[in-house]
């Protein structure tokens, strides 16, 4: 009886409640003013727009391991692998086909070098498909996204510019293999 | 057969096998490393582990080494007890402690043995903390990558390397945790099988350096059955491709043919399918050099008026599938057709298979070659001409071993124990060759002679084989003794000296042999993929004569079908033939000096985008598919030919489709078994579909194409042959001849091969594919022995004699258009006695000019070369076609400049 009645006053409470609703794209402060845009407040790990992220050394985190674009339940990502002249791998080309991406952030979940992450934006409708289609040159930020520490080459074991055989992260110097010694 | 006990449930096994071996197959998951069914065991990895029960009352049971234990009757052992899953737990934990956080970026993720074994024994968490030991890595040449720091110590790539493939470059160094897999110093893996590194190492320490290029995870590859174009042997292939380039070749495996393994040539040898020099459209010569494109009707319309005038002659090809070659013969008809083949190779395949018939002697798969205990190669260089030959041949010598350890009571399996036991015990192999090669190392004697000595040599040992007189030669003596004793003996020659009588030798040799109450058998190699489908479609004139008749202005059109005619006779002949017919069209797949000539190019597809038939030595016929759609106009040659006879008012090649073409081909004298190689186009697997090119985990289908067209059209439909272009259907209980590629649950790598035979290392589940064509056995008569003409000798102030040598890389046409062989093969040389080299003034590294061949060559000095005679590498530069009779002068180029060798370059990269 009593838990009943504490229900009854938190539903009544809740007239009087700001709404969680948010007239979106635009809102009126008053019934005369003009209507203003609002952007609600979305958390940072919303799953908008996609996007590929940079090592906090600036070069490209994505290594073109294929995981995002076989994990995608929508088969939506397509990439092709290259490397530089030392050896890191990066993608030739990589696209996304927003027409058909589903936002379910299993790419993200799948990268294993943080390099494609999801961002708040989901303001990505277009009249024409075709522009619907991001290439790298529309993926790639200038920036760590959300996870501004982590470089995967620090942790692999392939040598690349600037970091040699035994100078990963917990990485004994390269063995002499000609030594002797027990 | 033995019964065993796993688990509490019986199997009935293979009594001659160990438990590893038993229970892959019966279909038991159980992981490993180091044990390989072409390999054998030698219990290093310990990752096979079972608790193994003395009997039914035992309940304790002790650890053992599934690899190591022989399954023997009434064998109680149990996989998924506690103890037996976590002492595997265990050792992959410590194989994993340094294994380097690198999967995202390693060539083997997706398809890696060691990847599948982790997550088979269920180690997901890391717990070792410690520092990870690393080493430098090494450069091996345009072939292989090599990552030090993904190694587990299994020992499968030396003892691949070095037991298997008589390699001597790739060691183990180093002590404790510290083993080194690799070279002394950085450098090419010269042994001619070292790409198989690729597919044996479990992990990623070796991997496909031009696959790596333009990486493409297996998941995402699309892959069909092929067959290997480089040699007359056949070996079968899984070709595989992503966005319109063909990404990779791996082996297929067949239980009677290439096993485990293929060559480098092979392996690395289909990178001209992605070559800049592909024609890609039908194109008119307008002036010299110059192609201007014409429409496809344009184009037809244009050859149709040719067929209609008539005055056609055709020149078929030995690379070319049978179905175009048929195409072009049923065109012109046999009298103006040439089988496309060299006068001198087209007498010699003749030769072979009339010997093939008349003899009662079997030609040998090559699983029939490695049960051999006696063999005599003559006159032929089988590792540069049938590389997978002379690795079945070293299995052969090897194979002495295994019949010691039988008489010892050794399991055939036990590696370690077998070889030791052994001592170096060989079968004997004699080796009567021009030069010394690859696989001397094994041979129990040796003979290097110039061609007709050595044939001479070989109707000596067929005449001691039925009479010794005593006094013949050491070489002969013994080589035909241990062919006398042997039961199973073996010979192996062919037309790599271009010389009958090396192949009439051999057939008298078995002719000796069969008398004497033996049961030989006779492996005579062609030179090319197609060789033998070409002799046995056969035409009506031969090169030579087709040539004279062109260039007599007697023949308004020559139609070309996949062949480099430069390549087929000598320079002159050919190019006043080519220039006096007034139509010279030609359908080819690349840019060679004979489509450069032709007024009428048509571009014709290679083995990975059409679909057809080859015939390899044993006569096999066997069936590629078009692994992708060929981009542009590029069509099969036969579509082209049926296209513009039909238009022409033939209605004889009505042909729209591939089994149409077929049947042709069956109706053909002596092609009646090429309808059963594989199923026709409407065959449907056990899934009602096709069998899928693509993996089930295919990914980016509606991103792939997304740049050119967002509404994403229908997945074509391939109506040509039984296979999809989709991921739709099974890869499953399908006939062998259908195989895209092989994966399993739980079986991502190339290890899966297990799940699609019928007992591990036995025949591909539902048979091995191909059918042969010929049953040999006494049909016709052998050929006899023709009076060879026994020239002088050249010399320094004469001339010399001129002797084709082959190279595994370059002497192939297509694929030394492929890049990494380009990389890996040398310039063309010229081989001379030291005698000669010293007389003429040159020594290695100088170059000689020929005017005949109106080319330079590096000089070799080989002791073994015979003075007044001189090695050249045919097929590279200068040297493509038929080499002249006759002495030919030489001199040393001073304006010769030796081109860097790419092979010195060592790379200090990680």
């Amino acid at each position: 009886m009593i838990s009943q009645l504490v229900s009854l006053w938190k539903v009544f409470l809740h007239l009087f409640a700001s709404n969680e609703t948010v007239q979106y794209p635009s809102k009126k402060k008053w019934w005369w003013s003009k209507p203003t845009k609002v952007m609600p407040y979305l958390a940072p790990r919303y799953r908008g727009r996609i996007i590929l992220t940079r090592d906090p050394d600036g070069e490209e985190r994505c290594v073109a391991c294929n995981l995002c674009a076989v994990v995608c339940p929508v088969d939506c990502i397509a990439l092709q692998k290259t490397e530089d002249e030392n050896g890191r791998w990066y993608p030739e080309f990589f696209r996304i086909n927003f027409s058909r991406c589903i936002m379910c952030g299993m790419c993200e979940e799948a990268c294993p070098t943080y390099a494609i992450q999801l961002t708040p934006d989901f303001e990505i409708c277009e009249y024409d498909r075709n522009n619907l289609v991001y290439e790298k040159e529309h993926l790639l930020i200038n920036g760590v996204g959300k996870y501004p520490d982590y470089s995967f080459w620090q942790v692999a074991g392939k040598t690349i510019f600037g970091k040699n055989k035994g100078e990963a992260q917990n990485e004994s110097p390269p063995e002499d293999v000609r030594s002797l010694l027990p | 057969m033995a019964t065993i006990v796993v688990d509490g449930v019986e199997f009935e096994v293979d009594e001659g096998q160990n438990l590893l071996h038993a229970c892959l197959s019966q279909g038991l998951e159980l992981p490993y490393f180091c044990w390989h069914p072409s390999l054998g065991s030698v219990g290093a990895c310990r990752q096979c582990a079972v608790i193994q029960y003395a009997d039914a009352d035992d309940t304790r049971g002790r650890l053992t080494m599934a690899c190591m234990t022989p399954a023997k009757d009434g064998t109680r052992i149990s996989i998924q007890t506690e103890t037996a899953k976590q002492f595997r737990a265990s050792v992959i934990e410590w194989l994993m402690e340094n294994h380097p956080h690198d999967c995202p970026v390693c060539e083997e993720g997706g398809e890696c043995h060691l990847q599948d074994m982790t997550v088979m024994t269920g180690h997901t968490q890391r717990r070792y903390r410690g520092r990870k030991r690393t080493f430098e890595n090494q450069y091996l040449g345009p072939f292989l990558n090599h990552e030090m720091n993904r190694c587990i110590t299994c020992y499968r790539c030396v003892r691949f390397y070095n037991d298997y493939a008589g390699g001597t470059d790739l060691q183990v160094f180093g002590s404790r945790d510290r083993m080194y897999f690799g070279r002394t110093t950085d450098g090419v893996l010269e042994n001619e099988f070292s790409g198989n590194l690729i597919e044996v190492c479990p992990t990623g320490v070796f991997t496909d350096k031009p696959f790596s290029e333009s990486y493409t995870r297996k998941w995402d590859l699309s892959s069909a059955p092929s067959i290997c174009a480089g040699c007359a042997v056949g070996c079968n292939t899984f070709v595989s491709e992503r966005y319109g380039r063909l990404k990779r070749v791996h082996n297929r495996y067949h239980g009677e043919l290439n096993g485990y393994f293929l060559c480098d040539r092979g392996r690395f040898g289909a990178g001209f399918v992605n070559s800049t020099d592909r024609i890609e459209h039908v194109g008119e010569r307008v002036e010299d050099d110059f192609f201007d494109v014409l429409d496809v009707e344009v184009g037809i319309a244009k050859l149709a008026e040719m067929i209609r005038q008539g005055d056609v002659v055709g020149i078929g090809s030995p690379r070319a599938s049978l179905e175009t070659n048929v195409a072009l013969k049923t065109l012109v008809g046999e009298a103006q057709f040439c089988t496309g083949m060299s006068s001198a190779e087209e007498s010699l395949v003749d030769l072979i298979i009339q010997t093939q018939r008349a003899t009662s002697a079997d030609i040998p798969s090559l699983s029939d070659v490695e049960s051999a205990d006696a063999v005599l190669i003559l006159g032929e260089d089988v590792l540069n001409t049938a590389p997978r030959v002379a690795l079945a041949l070293r299995q052969t010598v090897r194979n002495r071993a295994l019949n010691l350890a039988g008489e010892a009571g050794i399991p055939q399996w036990q590696d370690a124990g077998v070889s030791s036991h052994a001592q170096g015990r060989l079968n004997p192999l004699f080796i009567a060759s021009v030069l010394p090669s690859g696989i001397d190392d094994i041979a129990a004697d040796l003979l290097h002679d110039v061609p007709l000595n050595l044939a001479d040599c070989g109707f000596a040992i067929a005449a001691c084989i039925g009479e010794a007189t005593g006094s013949e030669p050491d070489f002969v003596r013994k080589a035909a003794a241990a062919l006398r004793s042997a039961q199973n003996p073996l010979i192996v020659s062919g037309t790599s000296t271009r010389t009958r009588a090396i192949v009439e030798a051999a057939g008298a040799v078995v002719a000796a042999l069969e008398s004497a109450g033996k049961v030989p058998r006779l492996l005579l190699v062609a030179p090319e993929a197609n060789s033998f489908g070409s002799g046995l479609i056969g035409g009506g004139l031969d090169m030579n004569t087709a040539l004279q008749r062109v260039a007599s202005g007697s023949t308004k059109t020559l139609i070309v079908a996949e062949n480099d005619i430069f390549r087929r006779a000598e320079r002159e002949r050919v190019e006043q033939a080519l220039c006096t017919v007034e139509n010279l069209v030609v359908l080819d797949s690349l840019d060679t000096p004979t489509a450069s000539l032709a007024g009428l190019v048509f571009p014709a597809a290679t083995f990975a985008e059409s679909t057809g038939t080859f015939v390899n030595y044993e006569t096999r016929a066997q069936r590629f598919y078009c692994v992708f759609e060929p981009r542009h106009e590029i069509a099969p040659s036969w579509r082209w030919l049926a296209q513009a006879a039909t238009d022409a008012g033939r209605d004889d090649l009505g042909w729209t489709h591939v089994d149409d073409v077929l049947e042709a081909v069956a109706a053909s004298p002596n092609m009646a078994g090429v309808r059963a190689v594989a199923p026709d186009a409407g065959y449907l697997g056990s899934s009602l579909c096709k069998t899928p090119r693509e993996t089930p985990r295919f990914s980016g289908r509606t991103a792939m194409n997304a740049n050119v067209n967002i509404h994403e059209p229908k997945t074509s439909v391939d109506e040509e042959t039984p296979l999809s272009f989709s991921m739709e259907g099974l890869n499953r209980d399908q006939p062998s001849a259908l195989l895209p590629f092989v994966w399993a649950p739980g079986w991502n790598s190339n290890q899966s091969v297990f799940k699609f035979q019928q007992e591990v290392g036995g025949a591909a589940a539902g048979g091995d594919p191909g059918v042969r064509l010929l049953a040999s056995g006494s049909i016709g008569t052998m050929p006899a022995r023709s009076a060879s003409v026994r020239s002088d000798r050249g010399g320094v102030d004469t001339g010399f004699r001129l002797i084709p040598v082959q190279a595994i890389f370059g002497s192939d046409e297509l694929s030394s258009r492929s890049p990494p062989v380009v990389e890996r093969s040398s310039a063309a040389f010229m081989i001379f006695s030291p005698m000669d080299a010293e007389r003429l003034g040159a020594t290695q590294g100088m170059g000689v000019s020929c005017s005949v061949l109106g080319a330079t060559f590096a000089v070799t000095v080989d002791a073994a070369m015979k003075s007044g005679y001189v090695g050249v590498s045919v097929g590279f530069t200068g040297a493509e076609g038929e080499l002249p009779d006759g002495l030919i002068g030489l001199a040393v180029d001073p304006n010769y400049r030796p081109t860097p060798n790419p092979h010195d370059r060592v790379i200090a990269r990680g």
